[in-house]
Parts: C-alpha cells; sequence; structure tokens
C-alpha cells in the first residue's frame, strides 16, 4: 500500500529580550543556577506578573511577517500540570485567544519546489526552569534561571508531507525569526525547538490518521532523522494489523529512533482556564501599524530585489540572504560601489570573506574586515589599480588592519602598473633581446606568448597589468 | 462526581488525600459543580465572554531588567540545595 506522511510542527522561539515575560529578571544564557530568578519566577505567594511590552512587540511582529490575524484582545491562560521546575504548578500560557493565528510562509525545497504552509497560530508563553537529574545523591537539582523566559509558540497546519518539507519549513521560519531581530535562533542553548505531529494515511485518504506527538527536536538533523523513523514506525505497525497509538514520543539520538514515554499522557490533562493575574491585553491599530513599519525587508522580498535590481544569479542571492547581517553586510558594499560590481562582491563574500570567517571561527557581524573595507578594496580592483592576486594580498593585510585598502596599496607599494608607455618600452627591450623567440612566435609557436609575458612581469615585480601585457604583444608581434 | 475522578484530580495536583475523605470531597465537589451547572444554563446568547472582572486592560511592562540576585535570601527557606539548586525529591522522566 502507498502511504502518505502528514506532519504539523509545533516550533519554540525563545524570543530576544533582555528580561523575562512577567518580570524583570535578566534572560542571559548561562548565568549560575537561580540568579536569574525572581520571586515571580519562582511562584512565591502574593506576587503579580506585568507582561513585557517587547515579548507583545515581537510576537507581533512575527504575525505581520506571516500575513497572520492580530488578535486586538487576546488572553493569558493557565496550563496546569505538576512538575518541580514549574514551581507555580501552572505555565502561563495562551490558550482560546493566541496573539496571533491565521498566517502563512511559503517554503522551497529540492530546488524549486515550492509550497505554502499554514499557520494555525503563534502564542506568547513562559519557558520552564531546568531539571539536573545527575550528581545530587539521588535528588534532582533545580535551576529557574530559565523560568519564566519569553517563548512564542508557532504551530503549524498539518500541511508538511514529508521530513524535507518540515525540514524547509523549520529552516524558513528560523531564518525568519533571526531576520525580525525577534529570536537568536540558537538551536544549542535550546532557543529554537521543535515538536513534531507525526502521522500516516493510506494515499488518497482525507481523514487523518493517529498522530503521535516526538519532543523537544533540538537540531534540524534530529528532527529529519525523527520523523523518517516515526513514519517507518507506523507503517509497519499499520502494515502488520496493528494500529497507532495517540501517544507522546521522545526522540533518542544514540540510537536514532523514538520511544514512547508510557504514564505522561494524563499529564495532558491541563484544565486550561484564563489567569486572573493577568488582565486582556489590548492592541490598538496604532501600535501594530507602528511595528509595521519598522519590520525590516523579508529574505524572500530582499532576495527578489538582489536578483532583479543588481543581476544576481539566484543562487548568490540565496547564499547572501540567508542570514540578514550578510545581506546588510552586502549592500553597504554595493552602496559605495555600484550594481555592475554585484557579481564581483558576491564572488569576494562567499569566496575570499566567507572563507576568512570559517579560519577564525567568526560571524560577519565580528569580520575582521569591515564592508568599507571590502568596498574599498574592491573599487581599486574594479578601476584596475590591483590585479586579481594583488587584491588577494591586500584582503590578507587588510583582515589584520584596521587601514582602508588605499592606504594599503601605498605603504606596500601594491599598485598594478597599468601605464602602457612604461610597459610598452620594457616589452621592446625583452623582444629586441629575445629575436630567437620572436621567430618562434611568428613560426606559429604560439606558447612563446606566455614566456614574454612572464619576463614583463618579471620586470615589474609581477604588478604589470596582463591585460596591458597581453595587448601590446598582440599588436607586436602580429606578423 | 465519582471517588475515581476525585483520585484523578489529587493526583494531577499531586495532592496526597486520606482515603477515608474521598466521599466528602466527591460531595462537595459535585456540589461546586452543580452550581457552574446551574450558571451553565443561563442564556448567554449575545454576551461577551469576560476574561477578568477587572473592566482594564493589561499594562505593559518596559523591557528592562529591573530585578537583582537575591539567590541566598530566597534559598533561606528552600527545604535543601546545593551549588546554587534547588534539591527535590528524584523525578523519573
Amino acid at each position: 500500500m502507498q502511504w502518505e506522511t502528514v506532519i504539523g510542527l509545533e516550533i519554540h522561539a525563545q524570543l530576544a529580550t533582555r528580561s523575562k515575560i512577567f518580570s524583570g529578571s535578566a534572560t542571559t544564557y548561562g548565568a549560575p543556577p537561580n540568579t536569574q530568578a525572581d520571586a515571580i519566577d519562582l511562584g512565591l505567594p502574593g506576587v503579580l506578573p506585568v507582561l513585557n511590552a517587547e515579548a507583545v512587540r515581537m510576537a507581533v511582529c512575527l504575525g505581520l511577517a506571516i500575513q497572520a490575524d492580530i488578535a486586538p484582545r487576546c488572553v493569558f491562560a493557565r496550563k496546569n500540570y505538576f512538575y518541580p521546575d514549574l514551581p507555580k504548578g501552572y505555565q502561563i500560557s495562551q490558550y482560546e485567544q493566541p496573539i496571533v493565528s491565521n498566517g502563512r510562509l511559503e517554503i522551497e525545497w529540492d530546488e524549486g519546489q515550492r509550497k505554502t504552509i499554514g499557520i494555525t497560530r503563534a502564542h506568547l508563553e513562559e519557558d520552564a526552569g531546568k531539571s539536573l537529574h545527575e550528581d545530587f545523591h539521588g535528588l534532582t537539582g533545580i535551576d529557574l534561571n530559565r523560568a519564566g523566559t519569553p517563548l512564542l509558540e508557532i504551530v503549524s497546519e498539518p500541511d508538511l508531507r514529508s521530513a524535507r518539507e518540515a525540514i524547509a519549513y523549520m529552516k524558513q521560519l528560523h531564518q525568519l525569526v533571526r531576520y525580525l531581530g525577534i529570536s537568536d535562533g540558537n538551536m544549542q542553548e535550546g532557543s529554537f525547538r521543535c515538536d513534531a505531529n507525526v502521522s500516516v494515511r493510506p494515499s488518497g485518504q482525507t481523514r487523518f490518521g493517529t498522530r503521535t506527538e516526538i519532543k523537544n527536536l533540538n537540531s534540524f538533523r534530529f528532527v529529519e532523522q525523527a520523523i523518517d523513523f516515526e513514519v517507518e514506525r507506523q507503517i509497519s505497525v499499520l502494515e502488520s494489523g496493528g494500529s497507532i497509538i495517540q501517544e507522546t514520543r521522545l526522540f533518542d539520538p544514540a540510537r536514532g529512533e523514538t520511544r514512547s514515554m508510557r504514564g505522561k499522557e494524563e499529564a495532558h490533562d491541563y484544565r486550561y482556564f484564563p489567569d486572573p493575574d493577568l488582565l486582556p491585553v489590548v492592541l490598538d491599530a496604532a501600535f501594530i501599524e507602528a511595528v509595521r513599519e519598522r519590520l525590516p525587508e523579508l529574505p524572500d522580498i530582499r532576495r527578489q530585489r538582489f536578483i532583479s535590481e543588481h543581476g544576481l544569479s539566484p543562487a548568490d542571492a540565496t547564499q547572501l540572504t540567508a542570514q540578514r547581517a550578510w545581506a546588510d553586510y552586502y549592500e553597504t558594499v554595493i552602496q559605495s560601489l555600484d550594481a555592475r560590481a554585484a557579481k564581483l562582491i558576491a564572488n569576494w563574500m562567499l569566496g575570499e570573506l566567507a572563507a576568512l570567517l570559517n579560519r577564525c571561527d567568526l560571524e560577519i557581524s565580528a569580520s575582521p574586515i569591515s564592508s568599507e573595507q571590502l568596498a574599498g578594496l574592491l573599487r581599486r580592483l574594479q578601476d584596475g589599480t590591483l590585479s586579481g592576486n594583488l587584491a588577494k594580498e591586500v584582503f590578507e593585510a587588510l583582515s589584520h588592519s584596521d587601514d582602508d585598502a588605499d592606504s594599503i596599496i601605498e605603504q606596500r607599494g601594491l599598485q598594478q602598473v597599468s601605464d602602457t608607455a612604461a610597459i610598452e618600452q620594457a616589452l621592446d627591450a625583452i623582444l629586441a633581446a629575445h629575436p630567437e623567440q620572436v621567430e618562434q612566435y611568428r613560426a606559429g609557436k604560439t606558447k612563446v606568448k606566455g614566456f614574454f609575458v612572464g619576463q614583463v612581469m618579471k620586470a615589474f615585480k609581477g604588478k604589470a597589468n596582463p591585460q596591458t601585457i597581453n595587448a601590446l604583444l598582440d599588436r607586436k608581434l602580429s606578423p | 462526581m465519582q471517588a475515581d475522578e476525585v483520585r484523578h484530580i489529587a493526583h494531577l495536583a499531586r495532592l496526597a488525600i486520606d482515603e477515608t475523605a474521598i466521599a466528602d470531597y466527591a460531595r462537595e465537589l459535585s456540589a461546586i459543580l452543580d452550581l457552574v451547572a446551574q450558571m451553565n444554563r443561563i442564556d448567554t446568547t449575545g454576551i461577551e465572554p469576560l476574561a477578568n472582572p477587572l473592566d482594564q486592560v493589561q499594562r505593559l511592562r518596559p523591557d528592562e531588567v529591573t530585578a537583582t540576585d537575591q539567590r541566598s535570601l530566597y534559598q533561606q527557606q528552600a527545604p535543601q540545595t546545593e551549588q546554587g539548586l534547588y534539591l527535590v525529591p528524584k523525578v523519573i522522566d
């Protein structure tokens, strides 16, 4: 039988606020345990949560970017469950009236396959703390630094039909939240993690099969492995006459398989109700418009613009817009040159600069060569002052210096010699000194041309303009 | 409400309840649910649901870090701490 896979993703993006969603505690990653957990985060009696305006703005920002409805009025609810890293005994979340609903995101995968994925909703909630199960003589250690960190849970429609589509969607969303500056998207630190709802059904059937939920996937690779494993597992259960139990499963990266989290099912009785400590959040049109005005240009639109305005190839445009910092860098360079330099800039950024950053293990925001420095270098390459090889030498020098390219060219005397008269004079002397080779060339042994170019280069210590030499040679050696 | 439901709810809230008191809880909780059922019968057509009795909207706080580290103060009242962590009975994952 042919089976169809159906996947929906719930993605938790940690919002990049300075303080927590309901308290004035810091959200800095990696602080000593419990030093960023105040009375509100600890759930001490008598405290009152007050909502962080920036978290609201960020949620609206995402909502606008995915063309969703922004609720003019939304409500926080308590999601009740018992766990020691949740001190209040409930998580403040949103249930019936989320801040964002009914959005969509276009994804692209496998070279040019495109599809629009529905986003059911995105709601604000607080994160829980962290449980450490090792090394406490039979007890569990609790760190509440993460408790109260703002999260945006983004829930897709069951529109995804393969692990590859799921990864494409997740990557697109990951890129988007970072473009918008609302999340650092750091997956190692848990700032962007995913639960996958997976089911299969016979091809052609419209009713969904029973689904399982795979929890807490924190890398693209794990999402792919977990979904592939789970799909195979469900198909083999069904084909051997069994049925799928709706349950929560955990992915074990070491074994590459998903396992049932038995006994957790009853915890799904969350008994949601509106949180009486928080009043309804009302967003007026002016607030939403103010957020809209500050939205950055979105990656897809920017990519199209790089192609249509600058003539970049789709492949280069994709790479340059993958991260906002790269696209910003590129734009600064091209603004001080002109659109004709687009291809040159792309080549240098994706070649030399990418290699340099890779070697130094640096993000482009910490690049040793600023966009102004690179622009200065490429300007001299464009106007013929530098040859490709000399430009690489200047590039290397720029990576250790705050000087601009012109100063380095000046200091090191790296200007390419394009002075036709000087080159011609040197060439004449060389031709006169090697009559034998001139004869050979005229007799059809054109390889000898390389010998003359080499001799001229030697005379100018490698700085003569190769185009000028070639043009002169062609003229002088032509019969 | 049945005894089983009382046990279930108590378990969800991790409340230890006395077996002999379950019948009383069931009766009292049923009375509360009856009251809710009675309210549910009121015709609320056209009435906007009320999330909060206060006729106000949520005030928003600027995104500023205002809390300072008071871990040692908060941990004074914890039964057990170690290396800055609160220690609790082992939870099986």
